[in-house]
């Protein structure tokens, strides 16, 4: 079909705001163009100048569906800046409020966002009309996660309790242990979660990534690990702004981030998969069995199976979390002790969608004097649109409509958080009065 | 039968978690759904229904010159309009940037010359159309998200206290951090809603639901004094996810002007 054209203004079930166009010269894919146009917030610049203590509590309202990915992020930059490692209890406390994050943002997109398009179904509300019983599943997995964050964070959205050095309040055993109780449920309503996922009908696309995430000598990574691919790339968090490169791109308003020194574009995949294929060794035995027997190998490269691995990762967080609360002992004091001292700090942890980089620079009296904070969506960008290239490409015959629906389902495949891609801009306002420009952040 | 009443849920500068507020009603999602219709809610669904929508709730303030219209319309078709959270109410965080010098309020700039607009201001929505009711808080709590919901299905005024946070931790029990610890805590001049949450983890409030209705800023800034708190300190605590609501934006020039024009401690 000649010069047919799709075109998407409000993407549906993704947070955020973005468009897509695709344009055809005769039987060829011409131009790809995912337009993240969520109105840019400037945190880099408004992170300038504030204690750095506050950078966990701030930068929390970049995202309000992985708010504690940031906090994570946030404090390990901090805490490496000063020389200081948060071992023990309070290590397994971030952890088990991370096995949280995954657990309610995962249920969120594969219930809500994700499997209304493996149905037909235009939202997961339509879709409990004839599955009620499924998406009171999937609810009440985000609610066991939520409890899990909100226990620990004391709310489930820009949680309060988080803090450079541990946390302000650590929970008793006892408090845990209801809990527990919880997520025995919820490890089997994520294991029927990887059965449900693994029989939905799947296009035929595997695709060669370079898959990125972190990689740890023994856990499946949430906080800590070099950054690893499938390319080779093995590095600390300190290097990864002379390994990424960050672009702007005139269409969108979230930077587009490459690999350097690649044959290639230099797109990269962050997320699940990439965490899967990278560490999938590294999960429980529970987790792998059921990755098993839901028939994926050891790396899954059709990102439209990311539904599946998904769930196998919820199993995963379940499992974890039950571990950690097993094991857990309250440590002496909710925090260390910390003395800023002029340094720059950098680090890496998972967001539920993928690796998240942040860097601060601070001076003598805990001030920060420059920010740099790279989320996964920006990274995963130019896959996407690769992906939409390829896919489209192949799938000419398909109707206008079936192909703009698995455009967007290609699209949710990566879980894109368009209001975390948006906010990295540095806003600078000209001494003129009036004129302002925005121009990359501090990553070259 | 009567039609089920209609609600939208609008998304400006933001990052998500006030709707996401709606989905995190996981016991009440689907009767909710079966009572009014979903009409417009992007993150959820890619159907949409036509307006005019009995109730819209918008999250997010308004930062870019399209926005400034696009309000006006979704105003058009909304019956009520509520919105919800700190930016659609005060701005947010990213109004920081109407302290910065020379600027223009509302003058429109460019970032990188026809890519990215951006005004120079964010504003909440009430600067550019009427608003039925402001809910407060970075987040919004969702009790009180489904307490309006309720209140505009029955056509009544929501519920919503507008005292401090104190009251709060008086509520619950929780010992003042204040008081007890000496720890700064801006839960006096704090509108209440999250239930005194900061001073049960033995933390200070940090102002997330924006002022109470009387606020008294400057005795409680002279207390923080008191209790060790740098004058910058100051200007920063008020200068956050409320930092624009007016009775915040009037103390923290007052401290910047102290750091500027420093006075003798008494």
């Amino acid at each position: 079909m000649a010069d047919k054209t799709i075109k998407i203004d409000a993407l549906a079930r993704v947070e955020g705001e973005g468009a897509l166009s695709i344009t055809m010269k005769g039987d060829r894919v011409d131009q790809v163009r995912l337009r993240l146009y969520d109105p840019p917030r400037f945190f880099e610049s408004i992170l300038r100048g504030r204690h750095c203590f506050e950078a966990p509590d701030i930068t929390a309202r970049i995202c309000g569906i992985c708010p504690v990915a940031y906090q994570m992020s946030a404090v390990h930059a901090i805490e490496r800046a000063f020389g200081v490692r948060v071992e023990g209890p309070l290590r397994d406390l971030r952890r088990l409020l991370y096995c949280g994050e995954w657990l309610e943002s995962h249920a969120l997109h594969v219930y809500l966002l994700h499997a209304p398009d493996f149905l037909g179904y235009e939202s997961a509300i339509e879709m409990a009309r004839e599955h009620r019983e499924t998406v009171e599943r999937g609810l009440q997995l985000k609610k066991a996660a939520n409890d899990l964050i909100t226990l620990l964070g004391g709310r489930a959205i820009h949680p309060i309790n988080v803090r450079v050095g541990g946390f302000y309040r650590v929970p008793s055993r006892a408090e845990l242990q209801p809990l527990a109780e919880r997520l025995r449920w919820a490890r089997d309503a994520a294991l029927e979660t990887v059965r449900w996922t693994a029989a939905f009908p799947f296009p035929d696309f595997e695709q060669d990534y370079e898959f990125v995430a972190l990689r740890h000598p023994d856990e499946y990574p949430f906080n800590e690990g070099r950054v690893a691919s499938s390319g080779g790339l093995n590095i600390d968090a300190d290097d990864f702004e002379q390994t990424v490169i960050e672009e702007q791109v005139p269409y969108s308003n979230a930077l587009h981030a490459r690999l350097r020194d690649r044959a290639g574009s230099g797109a990269y995949f962050v997320g699940p998969m990439a965490r899967y294929h990278l560490n999938g060794d590294r999960l429980s035995p529970l987790a792998r069995e059921a990755a098993r027997a839901a028939g994926l190998d050891a790396s899954c490269r059709n990102p439209f199976k990311s539904i599946i691995v998904r769930s196998v990762e919820m199993v995963y967080a379940c499992d974890e979390a039950l571990r950690l609360i097993e094991d857990y002992e309250p440590p002496e004091a909710p925090a260390l002790q910390i003395r800023p001292v002029a340094a720059t700090g950098a680090a890496c942890t998972e967001a539920p969608r993928g690796l998240l980089y942040h860097r601060y620079r601070v001076d003598g009296d805990g001030r920060i004097t420059e920010a740099n904070i790279v989320p996964p969506t920006s990274q995963n960008q130019m896959m996407i649109e690769e992906d939409l290239r390829r896919f489209v490409q192949q799938h000419l015959r398909l109707s206008k409509e079936a192909l703009t629906r698995r455009c967007e389902q290609a699209i949710r495949n990566y879980d894109p958080c368009i209001s975390c891609a948006t906010h990295f801009l540095t806003l600078e306002i000209g001494s003129g009065g009036g004129t302002t420009t925005a121009k990359e952040g501090g990553c070259v | 039968m009567a039609r089920s009443p209609k609600l939208a849920v609008w998304k400006f500068a933001s990052c998500d978690g006030c709707q996401l507020s709606l989905l995190d009603c996981e016991d009440e999602l689907l009767a909710l759904a079966g009572r009014i219709e979903i009409a417009y809610f992007l993150e959820a669904s890619r159907a949409v229904v036509k307006g005019p929508y009995d109730l819209s709730l918008v999250e997010g303030s308004i930062s870019t010159p399209e926005d400034v219209d696009r309000i006006r319309r979704v105003r058009r078709v909304s019956k009520r309009l509520v919105t919800i959270g700190a930016c659609a109410t005060a701005g947010g965080i990213q109004a920081l940037r109407n302290f910065q010098d020379n600027k223009e309020f509302l003058s429109i700039v460019y970032a990188t010359p026809d890519t990215i607009s951006a005004l120079a201001a964010s504003t909440p929505i009430a600067a550019h159309v009427k608003v039925d009711f402001e809910l407060r808080g970075c987040p919004i709590d969702k009790r009180q998200l489904l307490e309006v919901i309720t209140a505009f299905l029955y056509g009544r005024h929501p519920q919503t206290p507008a005292h401090s946070v104190c009251l709060e931790c008086k509520r619950r029990g929780a010992v003042c951090v204040m008081v007890a610890k000496g720890t700064p805590c801006l839960g006096p001049v704090t509108h209440a809603g999250c239930g005194a949450l900061c001073p049960a983890h033995d933390r200070g409030c940090y102002g997330c639901f924006g002022p109470m209705e009387s606020p008294n800023t400057a005795s409680l800034s002279g207390q923080w004094r008191k209790l060790g708190a740098g004058q910058d300190e100051l200007v920063r605590v008020f200068r956050n996810f409320n930092a624009w609501a007016d009775a915040f934006q009037a103390e923290s020039r007052t401290q910047e002007a102290r750091v500027k024009n420093p006075e003798p401690r008494e």
